[in-house]
């Protein structure tokens, strides 16, 4: 399973792997809002926490189909399903793997950004925590539904179509949580909450991946 | 005797075409007397106006919206568990119904909004929930029409409607913590004190039986839709290979 994780690194920081695309993307959205709802600063700091949430949630969701498609194509796949490691295992490295070169980078660029939107100065940190916390569910989720569309045509777009409802309460608690920690009040339910999400994704979704995996291969 | 006999396509089929006319029969009447008792043969609220009538389509839609996502949610685990194709198809028929059932409550729900609090929308919990729950309806039946091989469909609607089970109820309490309300509680329950007046409550639970009988009444004709279409599958099938 270190060796899949291993693996699954390499080929997305080498090149062609689309490591640095969510990233961009990330920082293009930052960059389009103030052009969208105007420069006046109060008005970005009140906005910041939230849409930085926003934009983390779908730079994360623009790679979830490269997490099983590859695989699919050259037959990877196919192996890792029948080789003698639990595939509930492969999808959990799996989406490690897709937090380690997605979710991660997300969360240390976000304070950068949040620089570009006026965050207040008590916000970063729960900005930086609240998506450290969520992020790894977001890529949980997103595992899940990139192994329900691996085998499928327009697969991408149903993708989003299935992910984006169930990224639904990651969101809410994870902007709340930042929220509050930005204008000062306490924002540890919001973060207890998403801890709470992010460990039971992380503890059940891998069986429910495998089971759609299972399901797609027959 | 028992229930999972009626796993059994050819049993299945045998009795609902019996059952089917007597429940539609009874959907209508039951439905008819609702509505009609409930529009012309109560009074206005004193304060709503006639606008109060709305709640005759508004809650049994609601409340049917929810429960076919709860039927949906126990035939995906039995097709899981014992693998019945009765089962899944009949989640597959309750699908669209209740998507139609959620767009009606949140329409119906938008003209009542209008006058009551001057506003179609308001991102109030329960307004929410219900979009939420409209987009989990979308994603299920795209994912039917997308996937061609019929049981590995079955495989990955079930196990997602597990899991949007799960995260549907997450997001339900989630956007309470999200946002106060416009939207009133329960105005119907059974231990509660406060109480919807009798003059519209027999009306109201009328018309929701009728509701339930109506989504029956679908389920049981696109079920057997759905079985027929499956055989046609099954008979072409056979034809080629010939």
């Amino acid at each position: 399973m270190l060796a899949l994780l291993l693996r699954d690194l390499r080929l997305a920081t080498r090149a062609g792997g689309g490591f640095g695309l969510s990233l961009a993307f990330f920082l293009i959205v930052t960059v389009l809002v103030p052009f969208g709802v105007g420069p006046q600063s109060e008005r970005l700091a009140a906005i910041a926490p939230g849409i930085l949430w926003v934009g983390a949630l779908l730079a994360c969701l623009l790679s979830l189909d490269r997490i099983f498609a590859l695989d699919r194509e050259d037959g990877s796949l196919d192996l890792l399903a029948t080789a003698p490691v639990p595939l509930e295992g492969v999808v959990a490295v799996k989406a490690v793997a897709h937090w380690l070169t997605t979710g991660l980078p997300l969360t240390l660029a976000a304070p950068v950004l949040g620089i570009l939107l006026s965050l207040p100065a008590g916000g970063y940190v729960w900005l930086a925590l609240s998506l450290a916390l969520g992020t790894p569910a977001l890529s949980f989720i997103g595992a899940f539904g990139a192994a329900v569309t691996v085998g499928l045509k327009r697969g991408g777009l149903l993708l989003s179509l299935l992910v984006l409802p169930l990224y639904i309460p990651t969101l809410i608690f994870g902007a709340e949580a930042a929220r509050r920690g930005t204008e000062g009040l306490s924002p540890a339910t919001p973060l207890l909450m998403l801890a709470g999400i992010t460990l039971g994704a992380l503890a059940l979704l891998p069986f429910a991946g495998a089971a759609a995996i299972r399901a797609g291969l027959r | 005797m028992s229930i999972w006999e009626y796993a059994n396509p050819k049993k299945f089929m045998e009795t609902s075409s019996w059952a089917l006319p007597w429940v539609t029969g009874l959907a209508v009447v039951t439905l008819l007397t609702g509505l009609v008792w409930g529009f012309f043969f109560t009074p206005d609220d004193y304060r709503q106006g006639s606008t109060v009538k709305i709640i005759y389509i508004h809650v049994p839609a609601a409340m049917m919206a929810i429960n076919c996502w709860a039927m949906m949610l126990v035939t995906s685990l039995i097709w899981l568990v014992r693998r019945h194709h009765v089962s899944v198809l009949a989640a597959k028929a309750a699908a669209p119904v209740g998507m139609t059932m959620t767009l009606i409550a949140l329409f119906t729900g938008a003209i009542w909004g209008q006058p009551m609090w001057g506003t179609w929308w308001a991102w109030d919990p329960r307004l929410t929930s219900f979009l939420i729950l409209f987009l989990f309806y979308l994603g299920y039946l795209a994912l039917w029409e997308a996937v061609d091989d019929p049981d590995s469909a079955a495989d990955l609607t079930s196990v997602l409607c597990l899991v949007g089970s799960v995260f549907a109820l997450l997001s339900r309490y989630a956007v309470l913590f999200w946002n106060q309300g416009l939207h009133q509680g329960a105005s119907l329950s059974l231990d509660s004190k406060e109480h919807v007046s009798d003059v519209f409550a027999y009306p109201l639970w009328t018309s929701m039986a009728g509701f339930v009988l109506l989504f029956l009444t679908l389920v049981l004709l696109r079920t057997r839709t759905e079985i027929r279409a499956r055989r046609l599958r099954a008979l072409e099938a056979r034809e080629r290979m010939a």
